[in-house]
């Protein structure tokens, strides 16, 4: 017994000391990025960054809102130089907060469509999404149903208990915020509420609803376009397929992944080498062929089998208007989504 | 097994000590009351600037408090609390009394078996279950030949309880396991020679004598189930650990810290419980003659049930999910495009762990030595103060330190030490009750001796009292090392940028779905607190 107390000892001590350099060791200190993409869709593409620039970067990674919401509440404190986020709106809030520094035209100027930068030029978008409804053929007809005409649809009764959502999900808070602003207040809550009331299938997040409807568990979910691909380039076989919400319908809204620079940022030159990268033809590439996304910069072409960005009906909204994210959450929450 | 995880020391019998030390030297006494002061002091600002600020709502925190959303939750978790005790209780006494009193076959290698469901966190016991017995999962595969086409998913009040009953009922079979031990035979063959049959026996005499060891222990799972964050979160069940986190998520800090202080009071009032059901009754030998152990029972042909049903909690508690991660390993999934080394994770895990058990024992020593060898009121109640952590949820000590750092401390904000500070709040009565209960062993007569012969007092504390009691705090040490090591919630708020453990890669990666890319740190964890379970249960004497 006496001798294992010794191992034990011996091997504390060595942990501690090993455990201790970290955090004694002064690092220095590198971009800071909070990020509200996925590491898996982000992580990849600013590793390379580090590798052409030598620019070292530290990341933070949560949900768009959440994100959004922190540095909100870090204010001048904030240890962010650059924020990522997986929507407009989320770009607006902060810009709305006066936290964002102006970019140059240049920079801008990549992205030609004006729907996809912020009007003040405080945020520039990075590659788009359309906002899907994916399902499976094989459960769909299983079940005897028909493609939904629309978002509202799905609160029909031969829905129940067949569809997925991602309720604290930025892009579906995106889409529950854009909703509010063309269709009302109390409409959205009753969708809302219809929509818990016909037993939809919660999910934390877009990619366990893709598994989900692959698996049958669920026909078809809300999610962004891009999610199903992943799934494919693994497996071919899948035969999940998507659905574009037809006639401008307040399903399909299309909106942007975007970039912008805090103000309170000590390092503006490194935040603007990061958010001009990620804007050249090496980044809008890989958010092209390895994301399934929709590159901003013309000079780049989507990869996959998708409708141009030009043909999808989508509605019409200016997407800085959807920064009451706060507003949405709470009615989110209150409908009892998150029960 | 430590019994102080299991019973806070505060409610077990206390030895007492006579003050013939502590009278004298009254600068030692109050240097280590000055130590022990400061180190609750550093645990309780966070926590009281929480609750300052939920009381700084007014009206409108009162409000939010009371509108239905709040009690649906309260609800909740309540329900929650209640089934889950009531599983892992079903199971636990059916456990303890089949180890501790039956000639069941193998029955050391099952009670180890057993055990080691404690070890895989609740997380990761719900991440397994809900993929097995999800609509298309494992089981439904197994079940396709008879024809199931999808199973109804255990997502919600079934998977969350099924989850908290299976990783919480050791906290019941262990107390009760040494209770059913400690039982005295004389009782029971008075009670035969007195013409009462088996059940009645059984039912006025030996359950009685088990009762306070029951009831502690179900208190004490109902505790860890009321404050568990990764079982509801994955199982998305609405209680309030995940209501919380959900605020924090979107940085609603004054939201947060108001459920926060419900979810204290619901656990401190469980906690009063807890110290009222471990009050009652007596249970001790007074007459002369030793106490003997009970007979062992014969099983007979029940053998094979008790076999089955042991056999069914391992497979619950420890195979599926392992046989699970495994499949995960070996089976076709998605590529998680980000790739961590294994290695990077376990220097993480491995090393902030160490660093927290550490710094936790040596803030424990000064606060077990006051309430050993010096317990006046107020040294106790200062101890009491330092249990604090006990009844306070990982996710609600960790709120309370973010939203000090980020407005009070800005340097230690997203910092290790900040990370640090939070397992040490959260596991310092661990490390406090393996202490005491370690000093409670070494009979005050050695200490006196060193000091009869001119040692001093320091010197008798290192030369004597600590090297005594070494084993029992190295066991509090492994302890809370293991706790560190699969903590979810505290990691998760209050880790630095980029601070990766296998419980926060285990988080992300089922967030996104990537089952793969859990499988190989979920293994990888159970392994390593499987190898520092098995330090403790050595050095407690459990297994051997």
């Amino acid at each position: 017994m006496l001798k294992v107390r010794n191992i034990i000892i011996c091997l504390v001590v060595a942990l501690v000391c090993i455990g201790a350099a970290p955090i004694l060791a002064d690092s220095h200190d590198p971009l800071t990025i909070y990020s509200g993409r996925n590491e898996s869709l982000l992580g990849p593409i600013l590793a390379q960054f580090t590798e052409d620039t030598g620019i070292e970067v530290e990341i933070l990674y949560g949900g768009t809102s959440a994100v959004a919401n922190q540095i909100l509440t870090e204010g001048a404190n904030s240890p962010a130089d650059v924020f990522i986020a997986q929507d407009g709106g989320a770009l607006g809030a902060l810009a709305a907060a006066n936290m964002l520094h102006k970019l140059p035209d240049a920079t801008i100027g990549r992205v030609a469509n004006a729907a996809f930068v912020s009007p003040d030029g405080v945020w520039v978008g990075l590659s788009g999404r359309a906002r899907v409804f994916v399902y499976s053929p094989e459960s769909l007809e299983e079940y005897g149903l028909d493609l939904p005409d629309s978002i509202l649809d799905l609160t029909g009764e031969q829905w129940s208990g067949l569809v997925g959502w991602a309720p604290t999900n930025a892009s579906f808070v995106a889409n529950v915020t854009a909703m509010r602003v063309l269709m009302g207040e109390d409409e959205t809550a009753q969708w809302l509420a219809d929509m818990i009331a016909n037993g939809v299938n919660a999910y934390p997040k877009n990619t366990p609803i893709v598994q989900a409807t692959i698996d049958g568990e669920v026909v078809g979910g809300l999610v962004n376009h891009y999610y199903l691909f992943r799934f494919l380039a693994e497996d071919p076989d899948i035969t999940a397929t998507l659905h574009f919400f037809p006639g401008g319908d307040l399903g399909s809204l299309i909106n942007v992944a975007g970039a912008a620079i805090l103000n309170t940022t000590d390092q503006p030159y490194e935040a603007l080498a990061l958010v001009d990268y990620l804007l050249s033809d090496t980044a809008q590439e890989y958010f092209a062929q390895s994301t399934y996304e929709y590159p901003l910069v013309d000079s780049v072409a989507p990869s996959v089998s998708l409708p141009a960005l030009a043909d999808i009906e989508t509605p019409e909204i200016d997407l800085s208007d959807l920064t009451d994210l706060q507003g949405t959450l709470e009615m989110i929450e209150n409908s009892g989504a998150l029960d | 097994m430590q019994l102080s995880e299991v019973i806070p020391p505060r409610l077990r019998p206390h030895w007492h000590y006579p003050h013939v030390l502590s009278r004298r030297h009254f600068g030692a006494a109050q240097a280590t009351q000055l130590i022990g002061l400061t180190v609750v002091a550093v645990v309780m600002i966070p926590i009281s600037l929480l609750v300052l600020r939920a009381a700084g709502a007014g009206q409108e925190g009162i409000d939010y408090l009371l509108r239905p959303r709040t009690l649906l939750i309260v609800g909740n978790s309540l329900s929650l609390m209640l089934a889950a005790t009531g599983l892992a209780t079903a199971i636990a006494v059916p456990f303890a009394w089949l180890t501790a009193r039956c000639d069941l076959p193998g029955r050391r290698i099952w009670l180890a078996l057993g055990l080691a469901a404690m070890v895989i966190p609740s997380y990761l016991v719900a991440v397994t279950y809900s993929e097995a017995f999800g609509p298309r999962g494992i089981v439904q595969g197994l079940l396709e030949p008879f024809g199931v086409q999808r199973l109804p998913g255990i997502k919600g009040f079934v998977g969350a309880t099924l989850t908290l009953g299976v990783v919480s009922f050791p906290y019941i079979a262990l107390p009760l396991r040494s209770a059913i031990l400690q039982c005295d035979r004389s009782l029971e063959e008075a009670g035969y020679s007195l013409g009462l049959g088996r059940w009645r026996v059984f039912r006025q005499i030996t359950l009685p004598q088990l009762r306070p060891a029951l009831s502690a222990g179900m208190l004490l799972a109902a505790l860890y189930i009321l404050s568990d964050f990764g079982a509801v979160a994955v199982m998305q069940y609405n209680a309030f650990t995940r209501a919380i986190f959900l605020q924090t998520e979107s940085f609603r800090m004054d939201k947060a810290s108001l459920l926060a202080l419900v979810l204290i009071v619901m656990a401190l009032a469980l906690l009063v419980m807890q110290s009222r059901a471990a009050g009652r009754g007596r249970h001790f030998r007074i007459g002369s003659g030793a106490s003997r152990r009970l007979e062992v029972v014969r099983l007979g042909k029940w053998r094979y049930l008790a076999v089955a049903f042991c056999g069914a909690v391992v497979l619950a508690g420890v195979v599926v999910p392992i046989l699970v991660l495994f499949s995960w390993l070996v089976g076709r999934q998605m590529t998680n495009p980000v790739h961590i080394p294994l290695s990077q994770l376990a220097g993480n895990t491995i090393s902030v762990s160490a660093v927290a058990a550490t710094v936790v024992t040596v803030a424990a020593l000064p606060l077990a030595l006051l309430a050993m060898r010096r317990a006046n009121r107020a040294n106790r109640w200062l101890v009491n103060i330092a249990y604090a952590g006990n009844v306070l949820p990982g996710i609600v000590v960790a709120l309370a330190l973010v939203s000090f750092a980020s407005q009070n401390l800005l340097s230690l904000y997203q910092t290790l030490p900040l990370l640090i500070l939070g397992y040490a709040v959260r596991y310092l009565p661990l490390s406090i009750g393996a202490t005491e209960s370690a000093f409670a062993q070494i009979n005050p007569r050695f200490e006196e001796a060193g000091r009869s012969m001119g040692l001093g007092r320091l010197a008798v504390l290192a030369r004597i009292t600590v090297p005594l009691a070494r084993g029992g705090i190295l066991a509090g040490m492994a302890l809370v090392f293991l706790n560190v090591m699969k903590e979810l919630p505290t990691t998760l708020i209050l880790r630095p940028i980029g601070f990766r453990t296998f419980a926060t890669r285990i988080w992300s990666a089922y967030d996104e779905a990537f089952l793969s890319t859990i499988a190989l740190p979920g293994l990888a964890l159970i392994l390593a607190s499987a190898f520092v379970l098995l330090i403790v249960l050595r050095q407690e004497d459990i297994l051997d």
